[in-house]
């Protein structure tokens, strides 16, 4: 049968996107978690995967064009109706990312890591900051001979390619998208998420200040006994302590859709990185509770390269069930999140520091994390939210456990 | 390698690990947290880089000691040569 392959959304703040490249060709194969087609959107160029096996009959939407999502983008040869549901992947009018039957389903393959890493290394080395400038200068990136490290283009490149003179006059430069300036497209798109999460979820907060001298020891002598590849971060540890306090009690981590909230099957922790022209994007570390902590660190470290260089996969953005916000670097004491429609719960950490703490009838100094929780009261009240804070600072003080 | 080989050496691996900062715009005695947000993930990854490139292993004490271009030279040069 023949199948709509249509834009995903990544995430409830995207509405439209332009697909940049295509990693297929009418009459090519498509396996399931395959990398399809590189995506402009807000938050960078997305690599975007499809979730069907089959033939490739039409590519509908050219390099270039600026679609919503939802649009059907290529038309495939499916060879059963087992991947007719998947098809209308984000097809949902909401725009609000992957249904749960479609997003787990790329992580649950092995393959996948391995599998999705062949496409994107033949792309453009472009850093988001010279694309960017290139959109706005009109300026066609493939043409040009990048002189960054590695022959990446530079923004530098993108303005010497605009200063040379063109062989042949073209039109006028259309005007740039709408905030097409540093972080300008991306910060609409938030303040849209989360102008939405204000106005729909009745957010709840809490906050626990757990005494974590203990862990930062055992991870400092854990990072100087460990080959430097398998050094942690403190938020890694923070990460899988989540993720397993979600395994234990449910009305943390899953989706508020059409009314109604289900817990997702998978766990998969978002992690809120911060990019460096502004903005922010929450990729998921996917499966999150299932991973020893060395893999979890492997794979949060590629992710957070990625989310900066602007080279994410569409399901990474789809797919988180929960986000963590560490705030820690920029020394504050706490954060008091809001959530990410679908999801339901959002957790925060401020910075670890040392101060007095009781211990024993007698103030001693102690490092000290402040753990926060913005939660969902049409699914939890705070008395649930106060034990699902108290089960993460729990496995948090056992890190040798995680 | 000399020092201005080290110092380029550096430079691209700073921005192999932070595709997002422009290797051009680095002041080589401000440091790299100050200049563009250097984070605790982007210092990991950079010991790491370290270590697979140069043969460098930075216990994380000596962290501190890596944070701008003109420090990492000082520190990086004679354990390589």
């Amino acid at each position: 049968m023949l199948s709509e392959f249509r834009l995903p959304a990544l995430g409830a703040d995207m509405d439209d996107g332009t697909i940049l490249e295509w990693h297929i060709v009418p009459g090519a194969s498509v396996k399931r978690g395959d990398v399809v087609a590189v995506v402009e959107t807000d938050k960078g160029a997305i690599d975007v995967e499809i979730f069907m096996d089959g033939i490739v009959r039409e590519i509908v939407v050219a390099p270039g064009t600026r679609i919503p999502v939802g649009t059907v983008v290529a038309l495939i040869e499916t060879e059963d109706a087992a991947a007719a549901p998947v098809a209308t992947l984000a097809g949902e009018s909401g725009g609000e990312g992957l249904t749960p039957a479609a997003a787990p389903a790329p992580a649950e393959e092995g393959r996948r890591e391995g599998g999705s890493t062949a496409a994107p290394s033949d792309r453009l080395k472009i850093s988001p900051a010279a694309r960017r400038r290139a959109r706005a200068l009109d300026v066609d990136v493939a043409a040009l001979h990048g002189t960054g490290p590695g022959g990446a283009i530079t923004v530098e490149d993108v303005e010497q390619a605009r200063a040379a003179p063109k062989p042949s006059p073209t039109p006028p430069p259309p005007p740039p998208p709408a905030g097409a300036g540093e972080g300008g497209g991306m910060r609409d798109a938030i303040a849209a998420a989360m102008s939405r999460s204000k106005r729909e979820i009745p957010h709840y907060y809490l906050s626990t200040t757990v005494d974590v001298t203990a862990t930062t020891e055992w991870l400092t002598a854990h990072n100087a006994a460990v080959p430097v590849t398998q050094r942690l971060l403190f938020a890694a540890l923070l990460v899988k302590s989540i993720a397993l306090a979600c395994r234990e009690l449910p009305g943390f981590s899953g989706f508020h859709r059409e009314g109604r909230y289900e817990d997702s099957p998978a766990v998969h922790v978002g992690v809120a990185v911060a990019l460096r022209g502004g903005g922010l994007v929450a990729p998921a570390i996917m499966d999150t509770a299932d991973k020893p902590l060395t893999t979890l660190m492997d794979d949060f470290r590629a992710l957070v390269t990625r989310a900066r260089a602007g080279r994410l996969r569409a399901s990474e953005l789809a797919a988180p069930t929960i986000i963590l916000t560490s705030l820690g670097e920029a020394s504050v004491d706490a954060v008091f999140p809001i959530i990410q429609p679908p999801q339901v719960a959002i957790v925060g950490a401020g910075a670890i520091a040392e101060r007095p703490w009781v211990v024993d009838g007698k103030v001693v100094p102690r490092q000290l994390l402040t753990l926060s929780l913005g939660a969902d009261h049409r699914v939890t009240d705070g008395r649930l939210g106060a034990q699902f804070l108290a089960r993460i600072a729990a496995r948090l003080l056992e890190p040798a456990s995680l | 390698m000399n020092r201005e080989e080290l110092a380029r050496r550096i430079l691209e691996l700073v921005t192999e690990i932070a595709p997002d900062v422009d290797a051009a715009t680095v002041i080589p005695g401000i440091d790299f947290r100050d200049q563009f947000d250097f984070d605790s993930m982007d210092t990991l990854n950079f010991a790491i880089a370290l270590h697979r490139e140069l043969g460098v292993e930075v216990p994380e004490a000596d962290y501190a000691k890596l944070a701008s271009l003109d420090k990492c030279v000082g520190y990086l040069s004679p354990r390589l040569n």
